[in-house]
């Protein structure tokens, strides 16, 4: 178990560095903006002297460096700032969003994960057969419409027909039952939308072991065509499955802006379009980070458990 | 022989067996109206070369057939059961549980997911023979048997965990799990080193006459089946070509065919004289070397000589491979160095002139994947005498057409051939080609023979043998195989461990006294009397 800890304990270190990085990225593309705050509050009243004025107050004049040093240095004692549009500090902003964000990603990846295995599992298992076909045919037509598409569908058949809200308001005080019928159809065209990527990759992980003299060997001990699949293709396949899942989840968390609008889901990513259109950097800045630790932690989890899933790496000779 | 046992004894019976196989959406048949008979307790030897349907005849004997394969004709009945008709669910009851299957390469075979034990205890527990306590027992008992190393915890370890020898082993301890009637023997030793193929031999051998189990055991290689079979069938393109009782056969072969098998083994050229005078072509001087902390090669010498070739023998792992790719400047050793004609090479290839690339060529174990599919024959053998000769249009043209004769293909019909529409044997001649192409005075041999049938191999081993005479050519012949040592070499050396254990000429290193190693390697050969596995056991048992 040594070199477990050690390994991730040096993905964690590197996970830090490319945080750190990507921090750098991200202060110097917000630098990039067309515009800034100043000019955008002050909009057609603005004049050289009042812009000056703001970004003096706000400490926008100060050089590259200065501003980055000591927003970093605020930032790793967990001081993100205040919101330049409405002077509240960003954690209060943003905590209650990335609840809301969690949640939804979580919803859709119990939906999304398991329908994605079983369905890829059974399409390994019936291959070339009529079902094979039919759910990759499926789950191909889900992935190549637009996301806002397949919202406005659903929104169609199931919020016209008055089944499931169209707009999801979260009222304090609200339960979790509450919560999941309220965010269902966000939850659903989220599904939808990753399903595909995962049971394809499924699919063919499984198919691509099938032709192993091992496979062979448990087909010629006499094992059924299910029991091959899962208890001697799977285990095998793990990896690969994995580190799609992961990459799905970090899309689930970051990448749902066009989701979030149409269901008008108060989640980061329309915090986050607000405040990039408002020159709202500190909000936008925060954002970034959270969304690139979503990526750097969840792409640790899946190196770490591909690891736990070999045992030529687990076990040493 | 079998026909005149009675129907009571009598196991497995397949008549007029006709099996195709599909590519590109063409059906040719692979086995052509074979019959088979088994009687219990019997074991059938099954030889033929590569392409002869040995493998799936044997897995035919399962009522398996692999993907792309179908039985068009026949029938397969075990043990009044007909296999080919039989319910998917009522063959899978039979499988694992009375008939079992050994795989040749038991490293593919395990599932690396999981530990010996749990592939042990699977069949015997889904089949419902024992329950998974009972198994672990057993397993101990069979692991005892078959002499693997601590027996109550080997299968404890994953396959990666456990060498290859010990994993034929378990393998062999797997298929006994549910005291099976039938097994099926794949080829269990080819991928073996000799002297661990001797230890699967005789514990296979043992198990299989203790439980009374039938076997039908495969492989291309004569001495093997002669300790191991009652009955020889000889295979050739999947058609029987004879088959008769293992002493008879082996005393009195009646087809041409098998005459030829039986006598691929007696090829030796004829004895050089003193022809190492003077500077060697190639010498290595104390080199070490090795990947990362491991050492690979430890302080070895050796010299190689114009007309002359050494063949380098040793198990896997002995560094002969290694000690080529120091030569070749792949790998800079991190001691001692390489000679070239008197002068030293560059460690590193990189740093080599292209004259000096040039003279050391050599000639790979797989020419399947040492050939670029892509490319055809005139640019696979022209590309090298382009490089280092800068020959161009009509001379180059001329130059492949008699490089192309040289190794006895016919120019005309093969020089804008892809490798893909060559067979294995002619493959490996375009890398002969291929280093030809060069004007070298040294080649490396890798093992060129060892993925050939020794029909083809023997056509390979004289080729290289009038090349070396017409060129005055000096090969580094590394091999595993004694017999091809015996064949081809002038001077031996034999290697251990990364270590030069003996080395001198061939004649001397055939005649005792040897070095204890050289002397397990030499005994270890197996050879065509069918009492040698026996005779050898008792010996060593004695010497203790």
């Amino acid at each position: 178990m040594a070199h477990v800890w050690r390994m991730i304990a040096q993905r964690l270190a590197l996970g830090f560095l490319t945080l750190f990085v990507v921090s750098l990225l991200i202060f110097g593309a917000t630098e990039l903006l067309p515009g800034d705050f100043a000019e955008a509050i002050l909009g057609q009243s603005a004049t050289p002297e009042t812009i000056a004025a703001i970004r003096r107050d706000l400490g926008l004049d100060l050089p590259f460096h200065t501003r980055y040093i000591g927003w970093l240095s605020n930032v790793l004692q967990g001081d993100f700032g205040k919101s330049l549009a409405n002077q509240q500090p960003v954690i209060e902003l943003i905590s209650k969003r990335l609840g809301n964000t969690l949640f939804l990603a979580l919803y859709a990846a119990a939906m999304a994960v398991p329908l994605a295995l079983i369905l890829g599992i059974l399409a390994a298992l019936f291959r070339n057969t009529v079902f094979d076909r039919m759910s990759n045919a499926l789950a191909l037509t889900s992935i190549s419409f637009p996301e806002f598409f397949v919202a406005y569908i659903l929104i169609l058949w199931f919020a016209q027909t008055g089944y499931f809200p169209s707009i999801v308001r979260f009222s304090p005080g609200i339960g979790f039952g509450e919560s999941l019928y309220r965010s269902f159809l966000p939850a659903l065209t989220l599904t939808l939308v990753v399903t595909a990527h995962m049971m394809r990759m499924t699919r063919a992980a499984l198919i691509n072991l099938l032709a192993s003299p091992y496979i062979e060997m448990a087909r010629l001990k006499g094992m059924s065509p299910m029991r091959v699949i899962l208890r001697h293709a799977l285990p095998n396949a793990l990896a690969p499955i994995i580190n799609v899942v992961a990459l799905n989840l970090a899309y689930l968390i970051t990448g749902v802006v066009v989701v979030e609008v149409v269901f008008v889901y108060p989640g980061l990513g329309q915090l986050m379009v607000d405040s990039v259109s408002r020159r709202d950097i500190p909000v936008v800045q925060a954002v970034a980070l959270i969304f690139a630790s979503a990526y750097v932690l969840l792409n640790l989890t899946a190196d770490v458990l591909s690891t736990l899933s070999n045992p030529r790496l687990m076990h040493r000779r | 022989m079998a026909d005149q046992d009675n129907s009571q004894n009598r196991l497995l019976t397949i008549r007029n067996l006709w099996i195709e196989g599909q590519s590109e959406d063409k059906w040719s048949p692979i086995i052509k109206g074979v019959d088979l008979d088994l009687n219990r307790g019997e074991v059938l030897g099954l030889i033929g070369e590569s392409g002869a349907g040995k493998s799936t005849l044997g897995l035919a004997a399962m009522g398996f057939t692999r993907d792309g394969c179908r039985i068009s004709e026949g029938t397969v009945e075990f043990d009044g059961i007909d296999l080919r008709h039989a319910e998917p669910g009522e063959r899978r009851a039979l499988l694992g549980k009375r008939i079992a299957y050994v795989a040749q390469s038991a490293a593919a075979s395990f599932n690396p997911a999981h530990k010996l034990i749990d592939q042990y205890s699977e069949a015997p527990v889904v089949h419902g023979v024992m329950s998974r306590q009972q198994a672990e027992t057993d397993a101990t008992s069979l692991y005892g048997q078959m002499q693997l190393p601590d027996p109550g915890q080997i299968g404890f370890r994953y396959p990666h965990q456990v060498s290859g020898g010990q994993l034929q082993r378990a393998m062999t301890a797997m298929a006994m799990s549910c005291r099976p009637d039938l097994i099926i023997f794949d080829e269990p030793t080819t991928a073996l080193d000799v002297t661990t193929q001797i230890e699967v031999l005789a514990a296979i051998r043992t198990i299989v006459k203790e439980f009374n189990t039938a076997a039908i055991y495969i492989t291309h290689d004569l001495a093997v089946v002669a300790q191991m079979a009652d009955r020889i069938k000889v295979l050739l393109k999947g058609e029987e070509v004879e088959e008769a009782d293992t002493r008879i056969m082996l005393s009195s072969p009646q087809k041409d065919y098998t005459k030829s098998l039986w006598a691929v083994r007696s090829y030796a050229r004829a004895e050089q004289g003193d022809t190492d005078k003077g500077t060697p072509v190639v010498s290595v001087r104390n080199v070490t070397a090795g990947y990362g902390a491991t050492t690979v090669l430890d302080d070895v010498s050796f010299d190689f000589y114009q007309g002359r070739t050494v063949a380098v023998v040793g198990e896997s792992g002995s560094g002969k491979s290694t000690a080529a790719r120091v030569i070749t400047g792949l790998l800079p050793p991190s001691s001692g160095e390489v000679l070239f004609d008197g002068k030293p090479l560059p460690a590193d290839y990189r740093s080599r002139h292209r004259d000096q690339l040039r003279q050391v060529q050599m000639i790979y174990q797989m020419a399947d994947t040492a050939l670029n599919p892509k490319l055809r024959l005139r640019e696979l053998i022209g590309r090298p005498a382009q490089m280092y000769l800068g020959l161009k249009g009509k001379a180059l043209d001329e130059r492949v057409r008699e490089l192309l004769s040289l190794i006895e293909l016919e120019p005309d019909q093969y020089i804008d051939r892809l490798p893909s529409e060559l067979s294995g044997g002619q493959k490996q001649r375009i890398g002969i080609a291929r280093a030809l192409a060069a004007e070298p005075k040294f080649i490396i041999c890798d093992e060129v023979t060892s993925a050939l049938d020794q029909l083809v191999a023997e056509g390979i081993l004289r080729l290289l043998d009038n090349l070396q005479a017409e060129f005055n050519l000096g090969y580094m012949f590394i091999t595993h195989d004694l017999a091809t040592v015996r064949a081809i070499a002038d001077d031996v050396v034999v290697m251990q461990r990364g270590k030069v254990v003996e080395q001198g000429r061939k004649a001397a290193m055939f005649q005792p006294p040897h070095h204890p190693y050289t002397e397990l390697l030499l005994s270890s050969v197996p050879e065509m009397d069918p009492d040698w596995l026996s005779n050898l056991l008792e010996a060593r048992a004695e010497a203790g």
